[in-house]
């Protein structure tokens, strides 16, 4: 799952800064991390912008067949007549 | 007519009808629940339960025993629901679905939320309006169920089932605001509590109020007291995100171009090193070349003063080269034969000279000048001996004798020995 991808992304991340502030490694490896570094944040970033940001309800039709249609604020209402509050 | 006492003998056969004994300290009845009444029950019965019961006496006639049949059966001194709700627990809890190893942790970053509850009510409002605030990039598929009465609970299991089939999303809601405990009892339901146990996906349950405890709470992996609690527990908040990645990709490159710094300070010290290094050899290779100078000048000095000593000896050998003495002597030559010569014809005519003279003296001396004289020689015929003495010849015997003019051939007549005659 993308989500668990993204959290990967961020502890590697996390991870390699802790490398290079230590700076013990070898200048090669650290460019190499550091590469990795950007190209990690460049990658989550991403993730965040094309993030889907929908809200979408998950209802079944006649047939029984599931699927997905925006939500609006008048989907109040609309189902039946169990209160939640 | 009512009936307190205690249950015991407990039988239920596959018929589905209960069959027990109900007692106190000092009587007791048989009494039969039929299965219409049974599943009417919320709670389990069991021996030893208190309760209070509603009935009408007959009598089983094949044994001629008097039965009381229960039509509605709670228990004493707490509510049926309440009862129901231990009983299920524990009977669950034995199967170990309650657990705590069990528990997933949250994703830290969820992309995508999915939320099993009623679209009517603040619930839903109240967790959207949350995830809202908190991480407005959140996608959110809410799956719309009934919350309470006939069915809910089904609904409620199967809309988790349908979250982890379509298998999007990273995180579920199972909840719904407050209400009685009757309302509120879907979530107590055990066909709930199993479809909460089975999803592979992580499973927030937001019920009621923060006193509100149900069983979908135990299952849950985590309990959170509202929906707005929970939707505060799933959502990160998406300001912090952005700044820990943001803070993280800065360090990141701070730390880089820190290190890069370093190495080029190291490096510029290794190339100050490496500029001393070639001044130094520079020198060095400046005083070589003084002293290659140096050196062939020396050289140039022993080499000429050599060629000199060479030319010195060069020119001595000529000087003193035999040759010349040769071609003295060789001039000396003719000078010293025509004074050879000279000597030689000044000996050679006096020698002739007294050659001469000696030949006069000689011709004086010859025995051919002693004949002129008048003298002769004899000698004899045969052999040419001269005779000297007269005894060398016999009478009759021919002589030779030579005169200073001419021979006679004589022959002897006489012979006289002496000489005076």
């Amino acid at each position: 799952m993308a989500g668990a991808k993204f959290e990967q992304a961020m502890a590697r991340l996390e991870a390699i800064v802790g490398e290079l502030e230590k700076g013990d490694l070898p200048l090669d490896e650290s460019l190499k991390i550091f590469e990795e570094g950007i190209r990690l944040s460049k990658n989550c970033l991403k993730v965040l912008e094309e993030a889907e940001r929908k809200v979408e309800v998950l209802v079944q039709d006649k047939n029984g067949k599931k699927q997905l249609r925006a939500f609006s604020a008048d989907d109040d209402d609309t189902q039946g007549s169990d209160s939640g509050s | 007519m009512w009936l307190e006492g205690e249950i015991s003998n407990l039988r239920a056969p596959g018929s589905g009808h209960l069959y027990c004994t109900l007692k106190d300290d000092s009587s007791q009845i048989r009494a039969v629940i039929f299965r219409s009444a049974a599943v009417r029950l919320r709670f389990g019965l069991e021996d030893g339960l208190h309760v209070i019961a509603r009935g009408r006496v007959t009598v089983y006639e094949p044994r001629g025993e008097c039965q009381v049949i229960l039509e509605h059966v709670e228990p004493k001194g707490r509510g049926a629901l309440q009862l129901a709700f231990e009983q299920l627990k524990n009977r669950l809890a034995v199967e170990g679905l309650f657990d705590q190893e069990r528990k997933r942790p949250l994703p830290a970053f969820p992309r995508k939320i999915g939320i099993v509850t009623s679209l009517t009510g603040a619930a839903v409002q109240d967790m959207l309006t949350v995830l809202h605030r908190r991480c407005p990039i959140l996608g959110i598929i809410i799956v719309p169920v009934q919350v309470q009465g006939e069915g809910s609970a089904e609904q409620i299991a199967s809309a988790i089932r349908s979250l982890n089939e379509s298998d999007h999303v990273d995180v579920i809601i199972v909840g719904r605001g407050g209400g009685s405990a009757e309302d509120l009892w879907s979530f107590n339901e055990e066909v709930v509590v199993r479809a909460i146990v089975a999803s592979h996906v992580p499973v927030v349950s937001a019920v009621g109020h923060e006193t509100d405890i149900t069983l979908a709470d135990f299952a849950a992996d985590v309990r959170a007291p509202t929906p707005s609690a929970a939707a505060e527990a799933v959502a990160p908040v998406l300001r912090e995100v952005v700044g820990r990645l943001a803070d993280l990709t800065t360090r990141c490159t701070q730390a880089m171009t820190l290190r890069c710094a370093e190495e080029h300070q190291r490096l510029e010290l290794i190339l100050a090193q490496i500029a001393s290094i070639r001044f130094r050899i520079l020198q060095e290779a400046q005083r070589v070349d003084g002293a290659v100078v140096q050196m062939r000048q020396a050289v140039q000095g022993v080499l000429k003063r050599g060629w000199k000593k060479v030319q010195f000896i060069k020119h001595e050998l000529v000087t003193r080269s035999p040759g010349s003495q040769v071609l003295h002597g060789m001039a000396v030559v003719p000078h010293l034969r025509s004074r050879l010569v000279g000597v030689m014809q000044y000996g050679l005519e006096r020698r002739m000279q007294k050659a001469y003279t000696c030949l006069a003296s000689l011709h004086n001396l010859s025995p051919l000048a002693i004949l002129g004289r008048g003298y002769s020689i004899v000698e004899t015929v045969s052999t040419h001996q001269v005779i000297r003495d007269a005894s060398q010849v016999s009478v009759g015997q021919g002589v030779l004798a030579r005169l200073a003019e001419g021979q006679l051939h004589c022959t002897v007549n006489k012979i006289v020995k002496d000489p005076s005659v």
